[in-house]
């Protein structure tokens, strides 16, 4: 299983962080007694000692390391490779092979390329909802779930189209809204005949 | 309304996006907190609009605040409102945001259960695998159970993107819910041989992920992984593969025997360096587990340690790092094949890696003899002295004193030696390990009853420089080390050649600096030398020596009786007033030697670690049993338990104290970085400057580099490289002896004393230098021999150990959404199926009996929870309605109408809106899963604005008390046919209860009635549904369901079924007895309506005779049965009715005399619809087939005239639903 894996830039700013675990301080274990703030730092704390052992590695060391305090236990490894200006940790238990994650990690980045044409680190920051969803097709919830690149390339992209059919994000049908809500207005006639309503719209997603 | 909606989309132009919030944090680096609290605000403006995008947007933003460390967990509810937006875009932005900074403990996870339901059987797969990916992170166990069959079905999906999710999710479904893995099981094998390697590769992650728990469940899938492993050629199902069969091998030689070929194969043949290691890592662990049973694998193991070989020595870092760690794998059981390559792990000590050099360090514990050890330790002081990070070296010394410590001091020849180099480690700058230490050196001379003498010295002249230990603020940790020193003098003070001295070197001023457990051991042992002192002198004429000691001791203490530290202060005192009294006996030339000496007689012996905890229980004795009542809590909190023996325990003690110290430096260090973050004035340290920080201790220390070129060397010290040269001349000096000796004695004699794994040279043959007698640990009498379990009991695999070969029972099947007739019936179907849903409830009875217990437990808990939601917010309470809490209360109020059977009990198993889904739509419509969606906006505002929300609770309550009015005026009207059920609903459910299933067919032995359901997943098939009631007294049996085709419909039959066969019901009936079967149909053309004629055959069986009956009957395909409830949004509603390519068609319904809501909801109920907007007496609706036509209804009353205008884009379709509709009103 994969338990985490972090993007941060050689300063340590974080650049995407996915937990597969729910990380909790050691001495709150009890749930109740952990807030979600106590979350969210732990995961920051993660963050620092993660960068912390990492960073204070030369570029010609093996790319493994044993877990942190905070992620804890023997079982737990960091595999990390260095890009540039930005590091890519995986934090992976003994289930999974060192290699075959370092080369996971070589996938991933190829992929990031692909999908953003020479990728660097202001992609990532800009666009770290897309990022998200091309890590969503190599791995989920923790384990790989596809290492085929070109596989990986052509989900993202369909559901980039499909996206993009819709409109996107910033492209919401703001006149549709105002024009159903007017149906149902009391002041217009009671009578409407809904083929009154007629604006056309360019392309009409198939949903 | 129209106005506000505007406004928000004007405002919309100027929101900021994900893009633009990223660019105004970078341009603010000043003042980041400052403008991320102002966007935050912004955010929460933006949430409370009405429209989905502009959310949609802001929780995109939330998102990646997130990740900065900010709680968004406030927004939670939004996130749900976005997750269920009918459009992709944002519903991909909302299930980003859930798998975020959802978790188990997240309250609103509740409300998704329907939500998630409706996107898995999406007919887009991308709103599934969007909903699949979200789910994986954070699934819960209450999702988990009502989701699981939903996620197992999806593992026979026709496309492979989604089957290989579906696949990889069911792990964390077993995970949160293990009795899914029983049920699930059989399917998840059958993907491993899925045609696709993607979901192939999937499986096979899956089950090694399980398999690693619980390895010996997963045993007989070995020939399956056999096989595929000999077939696949993709590397990572490979890897998996093996990694799984190294775990599978320790539980079944036979497997390891079959598997060295093909491994050995895949070793010479393969290139990929992942697989090459994998399959050496499994060959280790296959010859592990061999080593016992076969005793000649030499070849493999000289063929893994070859490679590995190449491995270390390769450029590549990864390689030789992981070429150590495989290594030390074979060192367990095959230590001399490693042992050959000393070389090359010595070598790698040099690694300028880090990790290599920890990881050789773990080889060579395994690898060191009585004949290498001091060898090895030299070498590694050797790198303590050059190592520059405090990390390493603080490893290189816990490794030095693992590995002369290990299996009791088991290859220490030379005491002497051991001593010495503790007291070399005691120069180490800075460690943490000061402690380790000095436990070792207590352990020792405690232990080695003749290294005592030796052990004294040195620690006396360690107490006699403490001033070169304790100088350095640096050395913090190594002061520890003095603990030690003191209380070995003080013990064994008989063998101090100068008591005098060291007492007097114990009691200087500096001490008082040392922290105070150390203190107060100082005074303790000063107090033991003391009563020496006076032995030593008693007897002599002149008592000037001994009067000088005492008074020694009476100007020294009064600086530790003002100690601070309350036990050095109290042992101090104690001390001073004894002395002084003592002092008072020595001028009347009593003697008082023996009684001082009395003071601290005996023996301490070591005890073992597990002592206390093998103390046999007495009998009658109940340790959980207050021994007086409970004292309140404040009380206790104040009294908390003191360390009383600090003396015997010193590791505890002091260990506690230390964790207190780096707890309470953390602490400080992290108030003291908020404060230079708050200050302007600090210049705050450019990151690269942190590489100099290496221990987190001591990070807020500038750390000076001490050139060491010049050792440091305490005077009067041993080197103990000086032992080497001795130790080696020895044992030259015994060879020869032992030589001439050999000459007389016979070769047999020194055979015996072989072992069988040791070194060439016998082990046997190195006489250690002293006669060492260890003292072996003390253990209670009786002690009880078993080793306990260290197993933790919160591992959530240990739930997953399950036996998977058995055959699936009945009570084990996954719950399943299911129509629940006997919930509620129409008054109209009541008078034909009266007897139905108690019969239901008795057949059920038997099934369930033995579970019965289990669920009890599950009912209650699940009461608690609802007892926990009961607090939640009034919004919530809402939404609720289609959830758990409902199932609940559904099933409370049939318990008040019937006596409570085990149905019940079942009712709570599945308390699941899996079952809830159908209960609440069979009972209120209105609680259909999109109606809450409806009113979310209102009601997510109505919670901001407190005061609006009172107006609206106010208003909502009378609507509730119309809707309650209109409902028993509904009854009276329909002749309160069903008056007992309207008794037990609580207002919730205003509405007549309804059902969709209507009669097929009955004579006298049997009922059928049925429901017709669209199929979500294939656009071409539909579920039919019959309950089967057996009506007579009679047993029925061999039932067959036949159907005659048409052209358009078809009974899916079984494959080798010819086209006129009948289909087999799956049970049997007793008399009285109803149950539930259901047939795939598949349709070409929905757009009419249709009717297959079928019979069904079936044996009664009585008593004395048994005969074959049959039942014709006619199934009625109406359109609306083709119609799947879909929600619809408002604006994709607009968008849709702007397109232009829906066609209309009206209806009149004239003489309707029920109430609207009454109205929309049968429409909903019996037609499938969903309600996109109501305003008054006005209602836009919208339903979708199960081919993706589009359904709109507006629909509007007056006076009792009900006109609905519809639009779809299939005119046929569309006038056959509205001829249903009409029918079915007709019908009031």
């Amino acid at each position: 299983m994969i338990k985490a894996i972090l993007i941060f830039n050689n300063h340590g700013k974080p650049r995407l962080i996915r937990f597969y675990q729910y990380f909790l301080n050691m001495q709150l274990q009890i749930k109740h007694l952990c807030t979600n703030k106590m979350a969210e730092d732990m995961q920051q704390q993660i963050i620092r000692e993660t960068f912390h052992l990492v960073s204070k590695r030369d570029d010609n060391v093996c790319n493994f390391l044993e877990g942190g305090s905070l992620i804890g236990g023997s079982d737990y490894k960091l595999i990390y490779r260095h890009y540039a200006t930005l590091y890519f940790v995986f934090c992976v238990d003994s289930s999974e092979s060192e290699l075959g994650i370092l080369d996971l990690i070589q996938v991933f980045v190829e992929t990031l390329d692909k999908c953003f044409e020479n990728v660097c680190e202001l992609d990532l920051i800009f666009h770290m909802d897309k990022v998200h969803y091309i890590l969503q097709e190599v791995v989920m919830g923790g384990m790989v779930l596809e290492t085929n690149m070109n596989e990986i390339v052509a989900q993202v992209e369909l559901q980039n189209r499909m996206e993009k059919s819709e409109g996107g994000l910033s492209g919401a049908p703001a006149r549709a809204v105002s024009a159903v809500k007017n149906m149902n207005l009391p002041e217009i006639p009671r009578n409407i005949n809904i083929g009154d309503i007629n604006i056309k719209v360019p392309s009409l997603s198939p949903f | 309304m129209a106005l506000k909606i505007v406004k928000g989309s004007i405002d919309r132009m100027f929101d900021k996006n994900l893009q633009d919030l990223v660019r105004g944090i970078r341009n603010h680096k000043e003042d980041e907190a400052k403008y991320i609290s102002t966007c935050i605000d912004e955010i929460k403006q933006e949430l409370k609009q009405d429209n989905i995008a502009v959310k949609a947007n802001a929780v995109c933003k939330l998102t990646y605040l997130q990740m900065l460390g900010y709680d968004v967990s406030w927004a939670a509810f939004n996130i749900v409102e976005v997750m269920s937006s009918s459009k992709f875009t944002y519903k991909r932005i909302g299930y980003l945001a859930a798998s975020q900074c959802f978790h188990e403990g997240t309250d609103v996870i509740m409300l998704t259960t329907n939500q998630i339901r409706k996107d898995l059987s999406s007919p887009n797969q991308y709103d599934t695998g969007v909903a699949l990916t979200g789910l994986s992170c954070f699934v819960t166990p209450d999702l988990a159970r009502d989701l699981a069959n939903d996620i197992m079905t999806l593992m026979s999906h026709t496309k492979p993107y989604i089957r290989k999710k579906a696949v990889l999710i069911m792990y964390k479904v077993f995970l949160k819910y293990p009795e899914s893995l029983r049920p699930a099981f059989p399917r998840l094998k059958e993907k491993l041989e899925d045609p696709d390697p993607g979901v192939q590769s999937a499986a096979v992650n899956v089950i090694c992920e399980l398999a690693r728990r619980n390895p010996k469940n997963y045993l007989s899938l070995a020939p399956l992984f056999f096989k595929l492993m000999t077939s696949s050629t993709n590397n990572w199902v490979l890897i998996k593969i093996i990694k799984l069969f190294g775990a599978l091998t320790p539980l079944e030689p036979r497997l390891g025997k079959k598997l060295i070929e093909p491994l050995t194969n895949l070793i010479h043949s393969t290139s990929a360096m992942s697989l090459l290691y994998e399959c050496v890592n499994t060959v280790i662990a296959v010859l592990i587990s061999l080593s016992s049973g076969m005793p000649n694998h030499s070849a493999s193991i000289q063929l893994c340690v070859q490679k590995l070989r190449i491995l270390i020595e390769d450029s590549d870092q990864n390689l030789k790092y992981l070429g150590l760690l495989a290594m030390s794998k074979i060192l367990k059981t095959h230590p001399k094949s490693v042992q050959s390559h000393k070389d090359l792990i010595l070598q790698c000590l040099d690694d300028k890696d880090e990790s290599i050099r920890l990881r050789a360090l773990d080889l060579l514990y395994g690898m060191v003899s009585k004949k290498n050890l001091m060898e090895i330790v030299k070498k590694l002081m050797l790198h303590v002295d050059k190592a520059e990070g405090t990390t390493y070296r603080d490893e290189l010394l816990t490794k030095i004193i693992d590995i002369c410590s290990q299996s009791n001091y088991q290859y220490i020849t030379n005491f002497e030696w051991y001593i010495s180099i503790l007291v070399e480690l005691t120069r180490l700058e800075g460690t943490r390990h000061g402690h380790l230490i000095a436990s070792q050196m207590l352990d020792v001379a405690i232990r080695v009853k003749a290294i005592r003498g030796f052990a004294v010295a040195q620690m006396a002249t360690l107490l006699d420089n403490a001033h070169l230990l304790t100088g350095n603020t640096q050395r913090n940790g190594i002061c520890e080390v003095l603990y030690a020193a003191a209380w070995i003098c003080g013990e064994f003070s008989e063998h101090l050649e100068d008591p005098m001295q060291t007492l007097e070197a114990m009691l200087r001023p500096k001490v008082a600096t040392l922290p105070g457990h150390i203190q107060a051991v100082y005074v303790q042992n000063a107090a033991k030398l003391f009563a020496t002192v006076l032995q030593k002198h008693e007897g002599e004429t002149d008592s000037q020596a001994a009067q000088e000691t005492s008074q020694l001791l009476i100007d020294r203490l009064p600086l530790f009786v003002q100690s601070a530290n309350l036990e050095v202060q109290e042992r101090a005192s104690c001390i001073l007033q004894l002395v002084k009294y003592i002092q008072k006996l020595q001028q009347k030339n009593v003697e008082v030697a023996e009684e001082v000496t009395a003071l601290f007689a005996g023996e301490l012996n070591p005890v073992a670690p597990k002592a206390q905890k093998k103390v046999p229980i007495p009998e009658g004795l109940d340790l959980d049993a207050w021994i007086n009542e409970p004292p309140s809590e404040s009380e206790s909190e104040d009294e908390k338990p003191k360390v009383v023996f600090a003396k015997e325990e010193p590791k505890h003690y002091r260990s506690r104290h230390t964790e207190v110290d780096e707890k309470e430096l953390a602490r400080r260090r992290e108030v003291r970085k908020q404060e230079q973050a708050n200050n302007p004035f600090y210049i705050k340290a450019s990151p690269s400057s942190q590489k100099v920080y290496d221990a987190p201790g001591v990070e807020h220390i500038p750390v000076v580099q001490i050139d060491l070129s010049v050792p440091l060397k305490v005077p009067g010290m041993p080197m103990s490289d000086q032992y080497l040269k001795l130790e080696e001349e020895r044992r030259q000096k015994e060879k020869a002896e032992r030589k001439k000796k050999e000459k007389k004695k016979k070769r047999e004699k020194r055979g015996k004393g072989r072992k069988a794994d040791s070194g060439p040279e016998s082990e046997e043959d190195i006489t250690p230098a002293h006669q060492v007698d260890i003292v072996t640990e003390e253990m209670p009498e009786n002690a009880l021999p078993s080793d306990d379990d260290d197993k933790d009991p919160n591992d959530p695999h240990k739930a997953l150990d399950i036996d998977l070969d058995k055959p699936l029972a009945d009570s084990e099947k996954l719950p399943v959404r299911t129509h629940r007739p006997e919930v509620l019936k129409s008054p109209a179907e009541d008078r034909d199926s009266k007897s139905v849903p108690q019969e239901t409830k008795k057949k059920s009875s038997k099934e369930k009996k033995e579970k019965k217990k289990d669920k009890e437990k599950d009912r209650k808990r699940s009461k608690e929870e609802k007892k926990k939601k009961k607090k939640h917010k009034e919004v919530e309470e809402e939404l609720l309605e289609s959830q758990p809490e409902e199932a609940v209360q559904s099933e409370e109020t049939k318990e008040a109408a019937a006596p409570p059977t085990s149905t019940s009990a079942e009712e709570v198993t599945a308390p699941s809106s899996a079952a809830a889904v159908d209960t609440s739509s069979a009972a209120a419509p209105e609680s259909e899963p999109d109606e809450p969606k409806d009113t979310e906006p209102e009601d997510t505002k109505s919670s901001k604005h407190k005061k609006k929300k009172q107006k609206k609770e106010k208003e909502e309550k009378e609507k509730k008390k119309k809707k309650r009015h209109h409902h028993h005026h509904h009854h009276g009207d329909a002749g309160g046919e069903d008056s007992v059920q309207n008794g037990t609903v609580e207002e919730e459910e205003p509405l007549p209860p309804m059902s969709n299933y209507s009669l097929l067919a009955e004579n006298s032995y049997i009922k059928m009635v049925y429901d017709i359901q669209g199929n979500h997943q294939d656009e071409s098939k539909v579920v039919v549904s019959v309950i089967f009631e057996n009506k007579s007294d009679s047993f029925l049996k061999s039932m067959e369901f036949n159907v005659l085709d048409s052209l358009n419909s078809k009974l899916q039959r079984p494959e080798g079924a010819g086209p006129h066969d009948g289909l087999t019901v799956p049970f049997q009936l007793p008399p009285g007895v109803s149950n539930e079967a259901r047939f795939v149909f598949s349709v070409q053309s929905i757009v009419m309506p249709q009717k297959l004629k079928g019979t069904l055959t079936f044996i009664v069986k009585s008593d004395e005779s048994s005969t074959h009956e049959k039942l014709d009957f006619k199934l009625h395909f109406t359109c609306t049965s083709y119609l799947i409830t879909t929600p619809c949004y408002s604006d994709a509603y607009a968008k849709l009715l702007e397109s232009g390519d829906l066609k209309g068609s009206s209806l009149r319904l004239e003489g309707i005399n029920m109430p609207f809501h009454h109205l929309l909801a049968r429409i909903c109920f019996h037609h499938h619809f969903s309600v996109v907007e109501r305003i008054d007496s006005c209602a836009s609706m919208y339903s979708r087939s199960i081919q993706g036509h589009h359904v709109c209804l507006l629909v509007k009353t007056s006076d009792q005239t009900v006109s609905i205008d519809a639009k779809c884009d299939e005119p046929s379709l569309l006038g056959n639903v509205l001829d249903e509709i009409k029918q079915t009103f007709s019908k009031c």
